[in-house]
C-alpha cells in the first residue's frame, strides 16, 4: 500500500442532549494517500468514536448525502482528497442550516421551496403514452441539460450570504431546478412556477454573488440560471405594463 | 411510540418506491401514501446507475429479441411469464418518464438514442448520457412531489413488519431525528429498499445498501429466492469499487490485460473485431467478463497494482468529443479517484459486487406469499434476472414491478373489509419496539458491530467471490453463524437518540447477517455452475437436479432452511448460451 | 429527550470578511458608489451649464483641482473593474445558442468588449470633432 500519514480531524461535533453549544473535537488518524474526508470519517467512526454522526452512502459523488464544511469551504466528503490538504482538517456541519446532531444538518427548508417551485412536467393537455415520446432535438435538450445535473448536496446553499442573512430565500439549487423545467420543450408551466420565482423570496433576494456556483460539485451554475430568470421576469414586467402577455 | 393509519406503506424511496407510490396515487388519488425511507429520496442508490434502461425501441428490434436475450442471459433460471410482462411493459414505463421529464440522450431527429449493452442481439439501451440511474430518481422524486397522497417520512428505518394470521398489516420504523419508533397501521405494504451488496467488501454498492426489507420480509416467513446469484460487475474502479458502465463498452472500449491482448477471445467470446459486435467480447455478459477475470489472473496476465490485480478498460481509441458526450461522468470519476484519464490512458479495473439477483420471493405481481405486502426492485426476486442479470434490466424492472406493485396494492387497499386491524398492528408493534429497544439498551456486551461487519465483508469474500467450492462455502457458512452468535452481544456506545447511526449501522449489521447466510447456504447447495454461481467442483449446468429457484426460509437462529421452486419455462427450453460470432452482428444493424 | 437543533448565528455586517470570494464580491458593489457619486457629478455639471456659463466655468475650474482629478481617476478605475466584472458574467446571464450548441462563453464576453472600445471610441471622436 502507498504511504500513510497522521493527521489530525477536527470535527465540530453537537450532541444535543448534553451540548449547549458545538464543540471541536479532535482526533488522530492515519490516512493513506488515496483517502478523501469521508473515508478519515469512517476511521473514525469505525475505529475510535462509535458515536460520530454523519450522512454518507454512494462514496462517488453523485447521491449528495455528505456535504460538509472542510476547511471552511462546503464540499463533498466524498470527493475531498486529503492528500491535497495539510496535517490539520476541520471538518463542520453544512453552514446556514441547523445543525441537527454532530455533521448531520436539517434540510427540511429547502425540501419545502423546492415543492412550492413545481419540479416537474406540466402539460396543459397530457400526452397519451400510446402516442410515444415526445421529439426533443439536441439542442432542446442541451438548453437546460446543465440544470438537471443537481445532485441536491447543498452546498450552494451553504456558500450563499444571500440565504445566511435571509433563510426566506428560496436559493440556488431549487431555482436551478424550476430554471430547468422552465426551459425544457415539453413544459408548459411556466406561468405557474413564475409566481414564486418572482416573488420577493425568489430571484430578486439575490444580489449575484456568484458563490453557489463557485462550489457547485456538478457545475450546474445556478447562478446563471438565476439571472436569466431576472431577465426573463424583467421582460414579463415590461410587457405586462405595455398590456401583453408573456 | 407513535401511530401513523395510512392505505398503504411503502419501505424505500428509490426508483422502485417512488414508481410505485406514484402508481397507488394515480390509481385513486383518495388512497393515503406512506413513503418511508432511511434516506431522503434523491440519496437512494438507483442514483448511482450509470448505462441506461433497456426497451424494444426500434423496427429491427422485437420484444423477442429482448424475451431471449433475459432468458440466456439469466441461464434460463428467469420464470419466462414474469420476463414477458417485462418486455411487455417496459417500453411503455420508459415512455412515461420521457413524458415526466426524463433527459435522455437524442438522436439527430430527436428521437430517444439507444446504445448496446452487454448480451443484447438488437442495440436497445435508453440512456441519459452516463447518469441514466440518477436522472430517473430525480425525475421520479422531483414527479412525486405533484401527488399530494404521497406523504413522506425521510430518514426513518424500518424495522419490523406487522404480520399476523398470513397479513401484514403495516411497518415499524425509527424517526432517526428523534429516536422515536413509530407504528404505520396500513392495508398494504410495499417494499422497496434495494439489494445488499455491502454483505461484501469491495462493491459499486452505495452504504445504505444492506439488505433491511429483504431480512425484515425473511424473518416474517417469506422466503429469500436464489440469493446464491450475486452479480460482479466487470468494470470497477480499484480502491474504492466505483462502477465504470457497461456503456463504456457499449460505446466502443476494450478490455486488456497487462500484455495489451483483448484477452476475452480466449473465453469463447471472439473473434476479436474493431468495431463491437452485439454479444461478443467486451459486449458479452457480466457473468462470462468476470470470470473471464479470474481466469487471467490465475494465468499471471493481470496487471499488479497496490489495490489488488486489475485489468485495463481501453477507451483511448473513442476519442475525447465521444467520451465527453457519452460518458462525461466517467471521465470525471476516473479522473478525480484515480487520477487516470481514459482519453490518453487506459483506465485500470476490476469485477466488483454489484447487484443482488435474489430477493424476495414474488409472483409475477409483485405479491409475496402473504397477503397485503408487495416487494419490487433489486430487494425482490420476481424472477426475471434469473442466474445473471442483463445489464440495463434492473433500471426497467424496478420501474415495471414497482408500478404493478402500487397499482395491486391499491386494488387491494380499495376492497372489501380491508380495514387495518389496529389491535393486532398494536401488539406485533410492541414486540418490535421491545426487540429494538433492547438492542439499544444492552449493557456489558463485548462485541463492536464495526468489528463484526468487516469480518463478515471478508468471510463472504473469501468464501462466496466469483468462483466457490465445498470447502470454502462450508467454511464460510460456519464464520458467518458464528457472527450471528456474536451478534447478540453487541453494546451500543452511543446512548442518544437523536440521529443514531450507531444504532441504525448496528440494525443494518443484523439484516446483513441474515442475507449473508442464505447467500452461502444457498451456494454450498447447489452443486452446479450456472450464470453469476460458478462452483470449481461442479463445472456443468445441472438442469436435471438445478433447473429450479433456491428459496430459502428464516430459522429462528439456525441456519436457514433450504427448499426449491420450479422455474415456469413457457416457450425457451434450457439450451447452451451462445456468445461471440455465432451470436452477435454488428452494433450499427 | 427531545431534538434541539442548533442555529449558528450569522454575524449581520462582517459576514463578508469570512471569504475571499465574499470579499470580491463586495469590492465589486463598493465599487458602484463611485459610480455613483460621478454621475452625481455629471449631472450637477449639466445643472451649472444650464445656468449660463459663468457657473459653468466654475464647475470646470473645480473639476481641474487636484482632489477632483484624483476622485476621478479612481472613479474610472472602477468603472473598469465593474464593467469587466459584468461582461465576465454576461454568458451565465444571458447564454446563446447557435446550431446544437451554446456560442462560447468567451465570444460572448469579447463581443461585448469590442462593443465597448466601439462606443468608447465613437464619444471621444465626437468630442474631438465638437471640440475642433
Amino acid at each position: 500500500m502507498s504511504e500513510v500519514r497522521t493527521i489530525t480531524m477536527e470535527v465540530l461535533r453537537y450532541r444535543p442532549e448534553r451540548d449547549s453549544d458545538p464543540v471541536l473535537q479532535s482526533y488522530r488518524v492515519p490516512c493513506p494517500q488515496e483517502w478523501v474526508v469521508l473515508d478519515a470519517l469512517d476511521y473514525i467512526k469505525n475505529n475510535i468514536d462509535s458515536s460520530l454522526s454523519y450522512r454518507w452512502s454512494c462514496h462517488m459523488a453523485v447521491c449528495g448525502s455528505c456535504g460538509m464544511m472542510v476547511n471552511g469551504e462546503p464540499m463533498l466528503a466524498c470527493k475531498t482528497f486529503l492528500r491535497e490538504m495539510g496535517d490539520t482538517v476541520r471538518v463542520e456541519p453544512l453552514l446556514n442550516f441547523p445543525i441537527e446532531r454532530d455533521l448531520v444538518v436539517v434540510i427540511d427548508d429547502f425540501l419545502e421551496k423546492l415543492k412550492s417551485l413545481k419540479p416537474y412536467i406540466i402539460r396543459k393537455t397530457e400526452k397519451p403514452v400510446e402516442e410515444g415520446t415526445y421529439l426533443q432535438t439536441k439542442a432542446q435538450l442541451k438548453r437546460f441539460k446543465q440544470y438537471t445535473l443537481c445532485i441536491n448536496c447543498l452546498l450552494c446553499y451553504a456558500a450563499c450570504p444571500q440565504y445566511a442573512l435571509n433563510t426566506d430565500f428560496i436559493g440556488p439549487s431549487a431555482l436551478a431546478l424550476a430554471h430547468r423545467y422552465n426551459l425544457d420543450s415539453r413544459d408548459e408551466g411556466y406561468a405557474m412556477r413564475q409566481e414564486m420565482v418572482a416573488s420577493h423570496e425568489g430571484v430578486w433576494e439575490c444580489s449575484f454573488v456568484g458563490a453557489c456556483s463557485e462550489v457547485c460539485p456538478k457545475h450546474v451554475d445556478p447562478a446563471s440560471a438565476v439571472q436569466q430568470m431576472k431577465i426573463t421576469s424583467t421582460k414579463d414586467y415590461f410587457l405586462r405594463l405595455l398590456g401583453g402577455k408573456r | 411510540m407513535e401511530t401513523i393509519q395510512t392505505d398503504i406503506a411503502i419501505i424505500g424511496a428509490g426508483g422502485a418506491g417512488l414508481r410505485a407510490a406514484i402508481a397507488v396515487a394515480e390509481a385513486d388519488p383518495s388512497l393515503s401514501i406512506a413513503l418511508i425511507s432511511k434516506v431522503y429520496p434523491m440519496r437512494s442508490h438507483t442514483v448511482a446507475a450509470e448505462g441506461g434502461a433497456a426497451a424494444v425501441a426500434r423496427e429491427n428490434d422485437s420484444l423477442e429479441y429482448h424475451f431471449h436475450d433475459t432468458v440466456s442471459g439469466g441461464d434460463w433460471l428467469t420464470d419466462q411469464d414474469a420476463v414477458d410482462l417485462f418486455v411487455n411493459t417496459i417500453p411503455t414505463e420508459l415512455t412515461r418518464l420521457e413524458h415526466w421529464g426524463c433527459p435522455w440522450s437524442r438522436e439527430w431527429d430527436g428521437k430517444v438514442a439507444v446504445r448496446p449493452f452487454g448480451g443484447m442481439k438488437i442495440k436497445r439501451t435508453w440512456f441519459a448520457a452516463d447518469k441514466t440511474g440518477f436522472h430517473l430518481l430525480h425525475t421520479l422524486f422531483q414527479t412525486s412531489l405533484k401527488y399530494p397522497s404521497i406523504q413522506r417520512f425521510d430518514e426513518f428505518y424500518s424495522t419490523d413488519l406487522l404480520v399476523a394470521d398470513g397479513r401484514c398489516h403495516g411497518v415499524t420504523a425509527i424517526e432517526m431525528r428523534t429516536g422515536k419508533m413509530h407504528a404505520f397501521q396500513s392495508k398494504g405494504v410495499i417494499i422497496c429498499s434495494g439489494g445488499g451488496g455491502r454483505i461484501f467488501p469491495f462493491t459499486t454498492n452505495g452504504g445504505i445498501k444492506t439488505g433491511d426489507g429483504m431480512a425484515m420480509a425473511y424473518r416474517v416467513g417469506v422466503p429469500l429466492k436464489d440469493m446464491e446469484f450475486v452479480q460482479y460487475h466487470p468494470t470497477g474502479l480499484p480502491i474504492t469499487g466505483i462502477l465504470l458502465t457497461e456503456g463504456c463498452r457499449g460505446e466502443g472500449g476494450y478490455l486488456i490485460n497487462k500484455d495489451g491482448y483483448r484477452y476475452l477471445q480466449d473465453y469463447g467470446l471472439g473473434p476479436s473485431t474493431q468495431e463491437p459486435r452485439l454479444k461478443a467480447m467486451e459486449l458479452g455478459p457480466r457473468d462470462r467478463l468476470s470470470q473471464a477475470f479470474w481466469h487471467e489472473q490465475r494465468k499471471g496476465r493481470t496487471v499488479k497494482t497496490p489495490y489488488g490485480d486489475m485489468v485495463y478498460l481501453d477507451m483511448r481509441h473513442l476519442g475525447e468529443k465521444k467520451i465527453d458526450e457519452r460518458l462525461p461522468f466517467i471521465r470525471d470519476l476516473a479522473k478525480s479517484y484515480i487520477n487516470v484519464d481514459p482519453v490518453t490512458d487506459p483506465v485500470p479495473v476490476r469485477p466488483v459486487i454489484h447487484y443482488m439477483m435474489g430477493g424476495i420471493h414474488t409472483d409475477i405481481n409483485a405479491a409475496t406469499p402473504i397477503k397485503g405486502l408487495w416487494a419490487a426492485g433489486e430487494c425482490a426476486c420476481v424472477s426475471i434476472n434469473g442466474a445473471n442479470r442483463l445489464g440495463s434490466n434492473s433500471l426497467g424492472e424496478l420501474l415495471v414491478f414497482g408500478a404493478i406493485a402500487g397499482r395491486q396494492a391499491a386494488a387491494y387497499a380499495r376492497s372489501e373489509g380491508r380495514e387495518a386491524k389496529g389491535d393486532v398492528a398494536r401488539d406485533r408493534a410492541a414486540a418490535a419496539n421491545a426487540r429494538v429497544a433492547e438492542i439499544f439498551r444492552r449493557s456489558g456486551g463485548k462485541e463492536r458491530a464495526a468489528d463484526l461487519r468487516t469480518s463478515m465483508a471478508r468471510a463472504l469474500e473469501e468464501g462466496a467471490g466469483i468462483y466457490r467450492e465445498e470447502e470454502s462455502l462450508k467454511t464460510c457458512c460456519s464464520r458467518i453463524s458464528e457472527l450471528r452468535e456474536r451478534y447478540a452481544s453487541i453494546e451500543i456506545e452511543d446512548k442518544s437518540s437523536i440521529f443514531n447511526t450507531d444504532l441504525i449501522y448496528t440494525l443494518e449489521l443484523g439484516a446483513m447477517l441474515d442475507i449473508a447466510e442464505t447467500v452461502v447456504y444457498g451456494a454450498l447447495l447447489r452443486t452446479e455452475s450456472r450464470g453469476a454461481h460458478q462452483r470449481l467442483d461442479y463445472e456443468r449446468r445441472d438442469d436435471v437436479n438445478f433447473l429450479k429457484h433456491t428459496v430459502a426460509y428464516h430459522n429462528g437462529s439456525a441456519p436457514p432452511r433450504i427448499d426449491y421452486l420450479p422455474v415456469i419455462i413457457t416457450k425457451s427450453q434450457p439450451a447452451e448460451r451462445v456468445y461471440g460470432e455465432a451470436a452477435g452482428g454488428s452494433v450499427e444493424q | 429527550m427531545s431534538r434541539k437543533p442548533y442555529i449558528r448565528p450569522v454575524p449581520k455586517t462582517s459576514w463578508y470578511r469570512k471569504h475571499d470570494r465574499y470579499k470580491r464580491y463586495i469590492i465589486r458593489e463598493v465599487t458602484c458608489i463611485f459610480i455613483g457619486i460621478y454621475t452625481a457629478i455629471l449631472s450637477f455639471g449639466l445643472l451649472n451649464l444650464s445656468e449660463g456659463q459663468e457657473s459653468f466655468d466654475l464647475f470646470m475650474a473645480t473639476l481641474r483641482t487636484p482632489g477632483a482629478l484624483v476622485f476621478h481617476l479612481f472613479a474610472l478605475a472602477f468603472a473598469f473593474y465593474h464593467s469587466a466584472t459584468w461582461f465576465n458574467v454576461t454568458p451565465q446571464a444571458m447564454p446563446l445558442m447557435k446550431g446544437d450548441d451554446f456560442v462560447s462563453g468567451s465570444l460572448i464576453i469579447r463581443v461585448h468588449y469590442a462593443a465597448w472600445a466601439a462606443v468608447s471610441l465613437v464619444i471621444l471622436f465626437s468630442v474631438i470633432v465638437v471640440g475642433a
